[in-house]
This record gives C-alpha cells, sequence and structure tokens, in this order.
C-alpha cells in the first residue's frame, strides 16, 4: 500500500507522531464541535454563528477557509520544481483579497442574511433569482469539494499510507460531524486552529531553513540558483500565452469575490466595520503564507533535490513534508502531515456548510416555503442538507478517484467569478437592474463558464485525449465574465422593473448603514440586528 | 435633521465610498495585472538579478502581495475613520 520506497524516508508510512499529532487535532476539534453544538439552537447560529465572530477571529477563519492543502502543498511543490513561477501562482491567489474588501465584503454584510443570494434577491423576486443563486452556489461548491476530496484522498494516502478510499471516508466522517452538530460555530472555530496551525507549522519549517542560510532568503535563492542555474529566479514555462494568464487572473481576481464559503463568513461578524477589518487581517495572513511557502520551496530545491521530490510525487506535492523530514527528522514531519490533514478537513467542512445554506435556506426556506417555514424546520432542513451534500462529496470523492482534478479549482473560480460576481456587484450597485438581468446573468455565467471549460485544452485535449479542443483557451474568465455582465445589463434594460429601481433607495440606505433604520431582510425578518442592539449571545470566547 | 439632507448626506456619502473603492480596485488591477504583463513580455527583465539571488521578479511579485495588503489597510482606515465618523450621523 506504501507508495513511498526513498531510501530512509518515513514518508507513506504510518508514523507515530503524525498519527499523535492528528488525533490531538480531530480530539480537540470535537471537543469544539461538542461545545459548539450546545450553543446551536437557531438557523442564524447555525449559518452565521449568531453574528458573534470578532474581526481578528473571522480573519484567521477566512484564511483558514482560503488556505487549502493544494496551495500549501501544490504551491510549495511548484516553486520546488520551477522556482519563480510558483510566486505567479501565490500573487494571483492573492489578488483577489482587496477586491472582496472594497467592493463586496461590508454591502454584503449589511444587506444579507446567511447566503449572498439574499443579497441579490433583496429587492428582486425572490423565486427566480435564489433558483439561480442557487445553483451558481452548488456547482461551485461542488467542483470545488471534487477537487478537494480527490486531493484529500491523494495526499493522505502519500502523506500516511492509507487506502485512498479509506482517506476520503475519514475526511467526510470527521467534517460531517462539525458540519451538523456545530455548524457554523464548530467551523469556524475548526478554521482558527487550522489556520494557527499551518501558519505556525510553515514559519517553524521556514526558520528551520533560514536557519541553515544564516536568516538570509537571499543566500537561499542563490543557492538554488547555483545548483540549478538562475533560470529558477526568472519567468519559465508557466506564462507562455499571456491571454491566457489575464484570462486566469480575472477568474482569480473577481472568483474570490464570488465564492459561497468565503461570502457566507461575512455574516458572522458584528457589522460592516468588523467584515472589513477582518479581510484585512486575512490578507496579511494569506499574504504572509504565500510568501513563507516560496521560501519553504527553494528550501526543497535546495535540501531535498528535485529528483527526491519528483522521485515520490511527480507533481511536486510531497516537497513540504520531504523538506520537513530533511529539517526536523521524522517528529517534523509527522506535524506537517498532520497539519496538511487538518487543513483539508477545515476546507472542506466550510465548503459544505455554504452549500447547506444554498440547498436549505435559498432553496427551502426561500423558494418551497415561501419565507414560512417555522425556525426548528429550518434547523432540520439544515441539518439535512449538511448531511446529504457530506454524503456527496465522500461519493464523489470515490468516484473521481484517480481523476486529473486540478482543473476544477479553477473552474469553480471561473464560475465564481462568472456567475456570482456579475449579479451581486450590480444588485449592489446599479438602481435598474432586474430580476430578468439578474437569472440571465448569473445562468449565462455558469452555463457558459462550464461550457467553455469543456470545450477547452484542459477538458478535451488532457482528459478526453482529442487533438485539438474548440476553445484556445484553458480558463473561461476572459470572456464568462464580462459577457454575464453584459447580458445582466443588456436583460435589465430590456425589461424594465419598476418595483427594484423604486427599492433601491432602500437597498443603498441598508447598504451603507446598516439594518437599523431599513425594512428588515426580505425574507424571515431577523429582529436582533439592529446595530444598537447589545452584543448576540455567541461563541466568542473558547 | 430634515429627512431631504439625510438623504443628501447618504448619498454623498454613498458615492464617495464607491468612488475610493472603484480607485483602489482599479489600484490593485494595475499593480497586478502590471506584474503579470511584464512576466509575460519582458522575461529578461525579470530574471536580472539586483544582487546575487534577489531577482527583479521576486521584488516586484513580493511587492505585490505587500502592496494588496497595504491596499486593504488604506482602505479599512480610511472606512473605520473618516467614512464611519460621517456616517454614524446617519444612524438611528
Amino acid at each position: 500500500m506504501n507508495p513511498t520506497s526513498t531510501a530512509g524516508s518515513q514518508l507513506g508510512q504510518p508514523n507515530a507522531t503524525a498519527i499523535l499529532f492528528f488525533l490531538l487535532f480531530v480530539g480537540v476539534t470535537l471537543a469544539i464541535t461538542y461545545w459548539a453544538a450546545r450553543k446551536t439552537k437557531t438557523t442564524s447560529e447555525f449559518f452565521a454563528a449568531g453574528g458573534g465572530v470578532s474581526a481578528l477571529q473571522n480573519g484567521f477563519a477566512l484564511a483558514g477557509d482560503y488556505m487549502s492543502a493544494a496551495s500549501f502543498l501544490g504551491i510549495a511543490g511548484l516553486v520546488a520544481l520551477s522556482g519563480f513561477d510558483g510566486l505567479i501562482y501565490s500573487v494571483g491567489w492573492l489578488v483577489g483579497w482587496p477586491v472582496v474588501t472594497f467592493l463586496i465584503a461590508e454591502p454584503l454584510r449589511n444587506l444579507g442574511k446567511y447566503t449572498f443570494a439574499d443579497v441579490v434577491a433583496y429587492r428582486l423576486k425572490q423565486t427566480p433569482v435564489r433558483l439561480s443563486a442557487a445553483l451558481g452556489t452548488l456547482t461551485v461548491v461542488s467542483f470545488y469539494l471534487i477537487a478537494q476530496m480527490v486531493g484529500a484522498g491523494n495526499l493522505i494516502h502519500l502523506l500516511f499510507g492509507l487506502s485512498y478510499e479509506v482517506a476520503v471516508v475519514i475526511v467526510g466522517v470527521v467534517m460531517i460531524l462539525y458540519v451538523l452538530f456545530g455548524g457554523m460555530i464548530a467551523t469556524t472555530w475548526v478554521q482558527i486552529v487550522k489556520a494557527v496551525l499551518l501558519l505556525a507549522g510553515a514559519s517553524a519549517l521556514a526558520g528551520a531553513v533560514l536557519y541553515r542560510f544564516g536568516f538570509s532568503p537571499v543566500a537561499l535563492f542563490k543557492e538554488a540558483s547555483q545548483q540549478y542555474g538562475a533560470q529558477v529566479l526568472a519567468p519559465g514555462t508557466l506564462v507562455s500565452n499571456p491571454l491566457e494568464t489575464v484570462s486566469l487572473g480575472l477568474a482569480l481576481m473577481f472568483g474570490t469575490a464570488g465564492l459561497p464559503h468565503i461570502l457566507m463568513r461575512f455574516y458572522t461578524v458584528p457589522d460592516a466595520k468588523a467584515a472589513r477589518s477582518s479581510v484585512f487581517y486575512a490578507t496579511g495572513l494569506i499574504g504572509y503564507f504565500y510568501l513563507v511557502t516560496f521560501i519553504l520551496g527553494f528550501g526543497a530545491a535546495v535540501l531535498v533535490g528535485r529528483q527526491a521530490i519528483t522521485g515520490v510525487d511527480k507533481g511536486g506535492n510531497m516537497a513540504a513534508p520531504m523538506l520537513a523530514e530533511v529539517v526536523g527528522g521524522t517528529g517534523f514531519l509527522g506535524f506537517i502531515s498532520a497539519v496538511a490533514f487538518a487543513t483539508i478537513l477545515a476546507v472542506v467542512a466550510g465548503l459544505t456548510l455554504s452549500g447547506a445554506a444554498a440547498l436549505s435556506h435559498d432553496l427551502w426556506s426561500s423558494v418551497v416555503r415561501k419565507g414560512q417555514a417555522p425556525e426548528h424546520e429550518q434547523l432540520k432542513v439544515a441539518r439535512l442538507a449538511s448531511l446529504f451534500l457530506g454524503v456527496l462529496a465522500v461519493v464523489l470523492g470515490v468516484v473521481f478517484k484517480g481523476q486529473n482534478v486540478a482543473f476544477m479549482v479553477g473552474l469553480a473560480f471561473a464560475i465564481a467569478a462568472s456567475a456570482n460576481f456579475p449579479a451581486l456587484l450590480l444588485s449592489m450597485a446599479w438602481r435598474r437592474f432586474t430580476t430578468q438581468g439578474a437569472v440571465a446573468s448569473m445562468l449565462t455565467g455558469s452555463f457558459s463558464a462550464v461550457l467553455l471549460i469543456f470545450l477547452s485544452p484542459t477538458v478535451q485535449i488532457d482528459l478526453l485525449k482529442n487533438t485539438t479542443a474548440l476553445f484556445p483557451l484553458k480558463n473561461p474568465g476572459i470572456i464568462t465574465m464580462p459577457l454575464a455582465f453584459f447580458v445582466g445589463i443588456a436583460v435589465s434594460l430590456l425589461f424594465p422593473e419598476k418595483e427594484s429601481s423604486e427599492r433601491f433607495a432602500e437597498v443603498k440606505h441598508r447598504m451603507h448603514v446598516g439594518a437599523g433604520k431599513a425594512a428588515a431582510a426580505p425574507v424571515t425578518p431577523v429582529p436582533s440586528v439592529s446595530p444598537g442592539a447589545a452584543p448576540r449571545p455567541t461563541a466568542t470566547k473558547a | 435633521m430634515s429627512e431631504p439632507s439625510r438623504n443628501d448626506a447618504l448619498e454623498a456619502l454613498a458615492s464617495s465610498r464607491w468612488r475610493v473603492a472603484a480607485a483602489l480596485t482599479v489600484a490593485t488591477l494595475v499593480a497586478y495585472f502590471g506584474f503579470i504583463l511584464l512576466v509575460a513580455f519582458n522575461k529578461p527583465l525579470m530574471g536580472q538579478q539586483l544582487i546575487p539571488g534577489l531577482s527583479v521578479g521576486i521584488v516586484l511579485g513580493a511587492l505585490v502581495i505587500v502592496t494588496a495588503w497595504a491596499l486593504t489597510g488604506i482602505y479599512m482606515l480610511w472606512a473605520n475613520g473618516r467614512y464611519d465618523r460621517a456616517l454614524n450621523p446617519l444612524r438611528r
């Protein structure tokens, strides 16, 4: 069962420290879940932690949601194997965050309740808008989940030597426990614990590497360029087609502002001020993490060696764990492996919760029950939806075993940037936006992104082994995002909606002032969101 | 304060927020796509080493990351300070 046989390496062996750290993490997070479950009695607590998360806590949780095992292991591997090019990725993954801060965070916090559809549907007709928004959310969440689950199976197989299926089931079961019982309160704390562990682990590893180079990253880069040539410090083959890169860049930049599990986190803080501060903390933490990962990649190239890294995994994913073993022995390897596992768990929990919100809040409570469902029923449906999505994630993880799913994260970002972001921005900024415009924009964004990815070289040539692809770009963002904006604007102008533009003043007021004076949320009003109210009872302290 | 003047004040604040947000978004776009286009079209420059081991590309890449963070910081300071202070009297 063990995939690795590098002489002397404990990688892929059931490693006592790894298992110990992993059990410790699962034990602590399940204890948090038990504590959170007792505090989770309403949908507001289940989906938004009762709005009682502080800005700093949410900053860590946002970073936890975003820093996946793929970015930790994948970028370190990419840097180890191709040097500078990994930095292009890191920069791309980070630049979406300022956009989230400037355009999305606080209007979203002020206008919505649990999902981004709350904001889009605010002054529009509930049913059609919720249906299309839920479609966008569930497509993004599904592709992102498949990528994470398949990645989880492979990584845990490599790290611990467990079989792929066992790994996927373990991830699924633990994640379901968090979400089902602890809701957003547990998920938030799992993200915080994971973010702290990941940042501490990566920092310690980088510290151990830099210690050998007199704490000078430049000395490390110099050593790498002496071993592998000066080209490791210069752009390589990653950017060969500028149009392709710009298209990917657009998807990354605006896709972050359309990721349902990220958007959902802004409802967990008490007000707009905390929302914007939390993105500032998150951006700092994520940026720092990417810079550290860059150092880890060079460290692995110099101290482990490219040949040894590709000997274990062609994609270079094991660069960081192997580096940990070289600088800190089996114990450190175990710690880093457990951190990678924890990282996967936390990310899939956040995704599942946001999918469950779309299913229960957007589809069940708003569309099926027209806002008439009593609280206990909403909570029950929310839990059923979490269980369903958790099981689905495990099934999809097993079904997609052995498939190349790396493109699915890019796809999720492309759909988020095309289906969710344009409708969200237009609903907040443009008076004449209409129900038909929103529906047309979201559906166009979803379908055009999926279709163009299906016709792209990634699917046609890499997966289906055809010789040509109808659509030349791997990422369709440069076409689909402007298209979704165009369709949304054109359809709104063609079919004006009087009520929508009349209610824009109300949207504007609430978007800036908060929920105090204007009417409460359109569906199932919450009385407890007036800004002057006392701090809501929730989980702010562990 | 009478209703119309409250509305005017809010209107002015709202447009100032969108202006600041749009300007900072454009700044982020310029920093990021400037970096990407340099990577795409001027590889020799990006590979040039300022001191042995430190290439222009690495410095600029790290700078984009720091700039992105700094821009969110500028927004936060502006919004938590001036913007919120102006907004407070409009809250009830």
